[in-house]
């Protein structure tokens, strides 16, 4: 079947929509500011002989249009990580500062999670959590090649969570004080990653996408649940099924203390819908954004903010 | 667990000797003197960062702080081995500490440092101690630590681990 096809009703240029997800991406690479400056980044880039591209909204993505990232001596030193050019927008638009406490709820294989660190200083305390020990094996890697030291790695289930290894030292606390932000960038059909894997699609069925919408919705009420009140949390995927982004977002506003916030995005986007098939959901759904590949030339992503309240 | 090594949680390591709990595990004092005397890394290098165990001999680097000990996978950097007689830094931590580095440091140019990347041990000269030594190359117009060697009878010996090598 022909999936694309079930959201011709939400996107704007239907036309160009289908076209743009034909085309393959470059690879794009993320300069990990731990280690080095993106000056100095790019003047290893160039010693190597590697043509690189700013992407133009973020000073530290670049679109590398002959290469693959990987064997190279910015690699080597853990200079640059590959990571597609919008799997960058959810840990900016949660900008941790230095000294928070932060959880990464679906961390593996790390992109995110190191960028998080970045954006910390590599200061504060991140939980990177995951389900999945070779995935983990992958996230650590990661981890260390870009130098992170303020991560603490966690195996289990993201709804379950908790916080009872991050007590303070020599303290009586039962567990630990509760996050200051977190990123759910939860599994997902991962539609609008077909521009990267042109199979993305072929084990597509709507009883994976609902039952998958159940688990995402169990990992951001969990997410909030352990955020603390004014806190932020980001909720991220990067498919366009409904079910799975403004679905989950109504669940949640539903049934925990929150609210979805406004936020500014350097690029062009369009917001969540409130209606999709027999479905209606809260009007501040609108405040997400669906990121579409005809939109910036980019994967197909959809993010969130919300702020946690009192109960 | 008080009574030995747990390879399934972080302990903290005992700030000095009096605070020894479990037989043989390093003190944190003497990680930073080892630090700053193999390396010239200064112990305030290490200022923001605590220092834990799991395993035998398998010290990892964390910029926060717990209650110990921690069951978790990971907890900061994986960055030294003290189990065997000459303790031993990981890539990664030479890579995150070394350029505060000015003792047992060995820079190589490009070609023989492309050779330690992948892997390839090389017969060099050094008028330095033996052991464990960082390597050092120039990119983009500045000296950076790339990892660790074992230099002994005039040959040093790639240490870089299986997974991090590449043929530049």
């Amino acid at each position: 079947m022909d999936v694309l096809e079930r959201y011709e009703s939400l996107v704007d240029d239907f036309d160009a929509f289908r076209a743009a997800c034909e085309r393959p991406l470059p690879s794009v690479v993320r300069v990990n500011t731990l280690k080095t400056t993106v000056e100095r980044a790019r003047a290893a880039l160039d010693e190597a002989d590697i043509a690189h591209e700013p992407v133009g909204w973020h000073d530290g993505l670049f679109a590398l249009p002959e290469d693959q990232p990987g064997t190279n001596w910015p690699y080597v030193l853990g200079w640059i990580h590959g990571q597609e050019e919008v799997s960058a927008v959810p840990a900016a638009v949660l900008d941790p500062q230095p000294g928070e406490r932060v959880w990464d709820a679906c961390a593996a294989p790390g992109s995110k999670t190191t960028q998080l660190a970045a954006l910390m200083e590599d200061r504060g305390l991140l939980v990177a959590t995951d389900n999945n020990l070779g995935r983990i094996s992958a996230l650590r890697s990661n981890a260390e090649r870009a130098g992170v030291t303020n991560v603490a790695v966690t195996h289990e289930d993201a709804r379950n969570h908790s916080l009872k290894p991050f007590r303070a030292p020599e303290s009586d606390e039962r567990e630990g004080a509760p996050y200051d932000r977190a990123l759910v960038d939860v599994p997902c059909s991962c539609e609008g990653t077909i521009r990267k894997n042109p199979d993305a699609l072929d084990d597509w069925e709507l009883d994976h996408v609902e039952g998958i919408s159940g688990v995402q919705k169990g990992v951001l009420r969990r997410a909030i649940q352990t955020t603390r009140e004014g806190g932020t949390v980001v909720y991220s995927t990067c498919t366009f099924a409904p079910e799975e982004n403004e679905a989950v977002l109504d669940h949640a506003l539903a049934e925990e203390a929150c609210e979805l916030v406004e936020f500014d995005l350097p690029l062009a986007s369009t917001p969540g819908v409130t209606e999709w098939q027999d479905e209606s959901f809260d009007d501040s759904v609108e405040r997400a954004k669906r990121i579409y590949p005809h939109h910036n030339d980019t994967g197909g992503f959809f993010c969130a903010k919300l702020e946690v309240t009192a109960e | 667990m008080s009574d030995g090594n747990d390879g399934t949680q972080f302990d903290r390591l005992p700030a000095t000797d009096d605070e020894r709990v479990v037989d043989g595990r390093p003190t944190r004092s003497a990680v930073l003197e080892w630090w700053d005397e193999r390396f010239g890394v200064s112990p305030e290098t290490f200022d923001g960062h605590t220092f834990w165990e799991r395993g035998s001999g398998k010290i990892w680097a964390f910029a926060d702080d717990v209650a110990s000990p921690v069951a978790v996978e990971g907890l900061g950097l994986a960055f030294l081995r003290t189990r065997r007689e000459h303790w031993k830094p990981t890539l990664e931590a030479v890579q995150r500490f070394g350029d505060a580095a000015d003792d047992c440091v060995i820079h190589l140019a490009r070609e023989e440092a492309a050779t330690f990347v992948a892997g390839d041990d090389q017969e060099l000269d050094w008028d330095g101690d033996w052991g464990y030594l960082i390597v050092t190359t120039d990119v983009a117009g500045g000296s950076e630590p790339v990892g660790v060697g074992l230099y002994v009878h005039g040959e040093l010996r790639s240490q870089v681990p299986k997974g991090r090598r590449r043929e530049l």
